[in-house]
């Protein structure tokens, strides 16, 4: 993927006190923020940020509390000026810009959306949209019907010479939306934009942030305390700690492959069902077995691989056309004829579908799942245990400090006993109230275990089952 | 040990007469100019006859008050009791010196409140300036009116203005501090310039904490008004002052009940007038 740069900071440094100079000279001696502090009571805001934002991308800026992402995010716009470094926007440095240049750039390429909505009081839905707009001298009428439109866009139709005091605290945050959104700027920043409305709004209101990047492709730089949201919202996330970047990455990876301990611990609460796609989880769809070949070959085959079924695909480009039963290709090769007819249909899955919806496909399934890209291509295969093994990965990372707390080794314990082995999710929500993830994390695991329990119960069938039809095969 | 007295009140004495040789063409044109100011506005007051003022003063104060009847009736009722007690001339006087040291104590004080929310160094200079005003009693600032503009209303309009200004300032400062400081993001962030970002955020934002200013600094004028008579302010104030040294409590009584009926007129309409 070759992707333009929309933004480009490079080495960014921020320091809050009377000497800055001397705290960098020491941070490049490697003293740490918290020796810093002591030694000269400055702070460290940010130290030596560097990272790139692609065109059109959601742009994640996680970690706790704290660990300098609202200061990263404002020196973007230089709401706070950087101490060091630069940002480069289109290629064009904001760090120096004097007062007149920055003003322009604020007014036509970025956006911003704030945590506590930040509306003015004394104005209407209308007037706050229209707000930069209005500052720019852009006429009466033109501002209004530009207003109207951004109003429309988050779902405000209607409230337009409503007064911000009527208003709840979801549509506040749409009015906040819509009046970054109307100066149709490159870039939208959002300080924890989501972060003061309640669980159930939230998570409507992040559905919809989604729809309204698919369909006007804005590069989004979102800051975030919380972990689900940073996954859900972000084409790729930074996460933060005492002013550094520790990883960037997609979600995947930082699930899968967290960069230190801190990444990890902070992971290790997460829902990975909502995360982890059909790609991340898929095997290599090994055997197969082309639509030309004859019986013989497709009963040999999974003689070998001590298999009761297998998938047929049909040229060098594997395209999918079902799967064949053990028995059916035994028939076929009895009665010498092409296997073809008896090939049966199968569901299959897109490769960038999430577990969670993938789960309730395969408890059905009585087959691994085929993962099949949008030119029928057979990408990989799914089986049950793979999905179980990414979900409950959590665990193997190591936690020292839950261990030490004990309540690891009772977690572990649960993996271990198989008539527990349901309790996957449950596992995970134990670890929830471990991580630094917010509580509310928890509740969503909890809500969703009972589906999860019936899954795996009826894997544990499959598999027995599927073991008395391998001595079949090796019978025949 | 002895310690011959200080020549304090010489010194003062000389800075005083030396002033008035220097810019005493400067303090006569002020005076004159705030006489006018002042008389103009009496006479603004008075051009309307008592019944057709008090009719179209209700009427404001009803619709002020976003429809309240209450305010409207109290305001006829307190007006008409005035003019009753054959007090209207003196009140539109006093009315007129309350509302020009008033406005010009706004004039001042507001610009200078927002001055000095925008720059620490001003504040640092002003803080402990405008504690000395407010702690020191009101009889001190007549003495410099009194010296520099001699007897009349002038003086005792100066003298109001820098007791009623303090409130003024410090609760424009305080207003625009207080601008939470999101919202001043917000206006920096659209690409707001220093005036748009006054002129459509803080001063908005502020406003209530302002109008309580301009509610206080008006209620100081009037409470000025009786001390101000002494160096010759005319008006209500005068009238009280003359029924204390006559002994004549009627007299005196009636004119401060017409003070009192105008400040709390005078409260409430301000209160109604500031947005919440
Ligand atoms: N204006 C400031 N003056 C001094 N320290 C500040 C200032 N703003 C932020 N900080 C410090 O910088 C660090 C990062 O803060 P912030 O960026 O707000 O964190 P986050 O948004 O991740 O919670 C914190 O230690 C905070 O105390
Ligand atoms: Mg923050």
């Amino acid at each position: 993927m070759d992707r333009k740069v929309k933004l480009e900071i490079r080495n960014i440094s921020k320091i809050f006190g009377k000497n800055p100079q001397k705290v960098i000279s020491l941070l490049n001696k490697g003293y740490s923020k918290h020796e810093i502090f002591e030694k000269t009571k400055q702070t460290v805001g940010l130290n030596n940020v560097s990272f790139e934002v692609y065109e059109g991308e959601t742009f994640v800026i996680m970690g706790l509390s704290g660990s300098g992402k609202s200061t990263l995010l404002r020196c973007i716009n230089r709401l706070i000026d950087p101490t060091a470094g630069s940002i480069l926007l289109d290629g064009q440095d904001i760090a120096p810009m004097d007062a007149e240049a920055l003003r322009k750039i604020r007014r036509s390429k970025l956006g911003m959306v704030f945590q506590n909505f930040a509306l003015l009081p004394h104005r209407t839905v209308l007037e706050n949209v229209a707000y930069g707009l209005e500052i720019q001298g852009v006429p009466k009428e033109e501002r209004y019907a530009k207003a109207e439109v951004s109003i429309e866009t988050v779902g405000l139709k209607g409230h337009e010479q409503s007064k911000i005091t009527q208003l709840s605290g979801g549509m506040k945050q749409r009015v906040g939306l819509a009046r970054a959104l109307a100066n149709d700027p490159d870039i939208l920043l959002m300080d924890e934009a989501f972060s003061a409305l309640d669980p159930l709004i939230r998570s409507e209101m992040q559905d919809e942030l989604l729809s309204l990047e698919d369909a006007m492709q804005k590069t989004i730089i979102f800051v975030s305390h919380d972990l689900d949201e940073a996954l859900k919202l972000g084409d790729r996330i930074a996460l933060m700690k005492d002013g550094e970047v520790v990883q960037i990455g997609t979600p995947e990876e930082i699930l899968t492959n967290p960069a230190d301990s801190y990444v990890s611990k902070f992971v290790a609460g997460v829902d990975r069902s909502k995360v982890l796609t059909a790609e991340a989880v898929m095997w290599r769809p090994e055997p197969l077995v082309a639509v030309s070949s004859g019986p013989r070959v497709a009963v040999q085959l999974m003689k070998e691989h001590g298999i009761s079924s297998i998938f047929v695909v049909e040229g060098k480009n594997r395209v999918l056309k079902g799967i064949l039963m053990i028995d059916d290709a035994v028939q076929a090769l009895k009665s010498k004829k092409s296997f073809e007819p008896m090939i049966r249909e199968v569901p299959s899955v897109p490769p960038e579908m999430p577990l969670n919806e993938i789960i309730p496909l395969i408890a059905d399934s009585e087959y691994p799942l085929p993962v099949v890209n949008e030119n029928g291509k057979l990408k990989g295969i799914i089986v049950r245990g793979t999905v179980l093994g990414a979900l409950a990965m959590s665990e193997d990372i190591p936690d020292p400090e839950a261990e030490a707390a004990g309540t690891e080794v009772k977690s572990t314990a649960e993996v271990e006993s198989p008539e527990r082995i349901s309790g996957g999710s449950t596992l995970e929500s134990g670890n929830a109230s471990e991580s630094p993830v917010s509580g509310e994390a928890e509740g969503k695991l909890k809500g969703k275990a009972p589906p999860d329990i019936e899954v795996n119960k009826d894997l544990e069938n499959k598999e027995t089952g599927s073991l008395d039809k391998d001595l079949e095969v090796n019978a025949c | 040990m002895l310690i011959p007295k200080l020549p304090i009140g010489d010194t003062v004495e000389f800075a005083v007469d030396w002033t008035e040789d220097h810019f005493g063409v400067v303090l006569d044109l002020i005076s004159d100019q705030l006489d006018f100011l002042i008389s103009a506005l009496k006479d603004a007051l008075l051009f309307l006859p008592p019944e057709i003022f008090i009719l179209a003063l209700s009427i404001f104060a009803y619709f002020a008050g976003k429809r309240n009847v209450k305010l409207a009736l109290g305001t006829a009722f307190g007006f008409l009791l005035i003019q009753n007690m054959g007090l209207w001339a003196l009140s539109m006087e006093t009315l007129a010196l309350v509302l020009s040291s008033a406005m010009l104590a706004l004039i001042i004080g507001i610009p200078v409140g927002i001055l000095s929310a925008k720059s620490e160094l001003l504040n640092h200079i002003i803080r402990p300036v405008l504690d000395l005003m407010q702690t020191m009693p009101s009889f001190v600032y007549l003495i410099p009116a009194l010296i520099f503009f001699g007897l009349g209303n002038v003086p005792g309009m100066i003298a109001t203005v820098v007791f009623a200004m303090p409130p003024a300032i410090r609760l424009t400062d305080l207003g625009v501090r207080q601008v939470p400081k999101e919202l001043v993001e917000v206006a920096d962030a659209f690409g707001s310039t220093g005036w748009q970002k006054l002129v459509k955020v803080e001063l908005p934002v502020a406003l209530p904490t302002i109008m309580a200013g301009v509610n206080q600094c008006i209620m100081l004028a009037l409470s000025m008004v009786v001390i101000a008579a002494m160096i010759g302010a005319r008006g209500l104030g005068y009238q009280v002052l003359f029924g204390i040294q006559r002994v004549d409590i009627g007299l005196g009584f009636e004119a401060g009940l017409a003070i009192v009926i105008i400040a709390v007129v005078l409260d409430r309409l301000t209160q109604h007038l500031s947005p919440r």
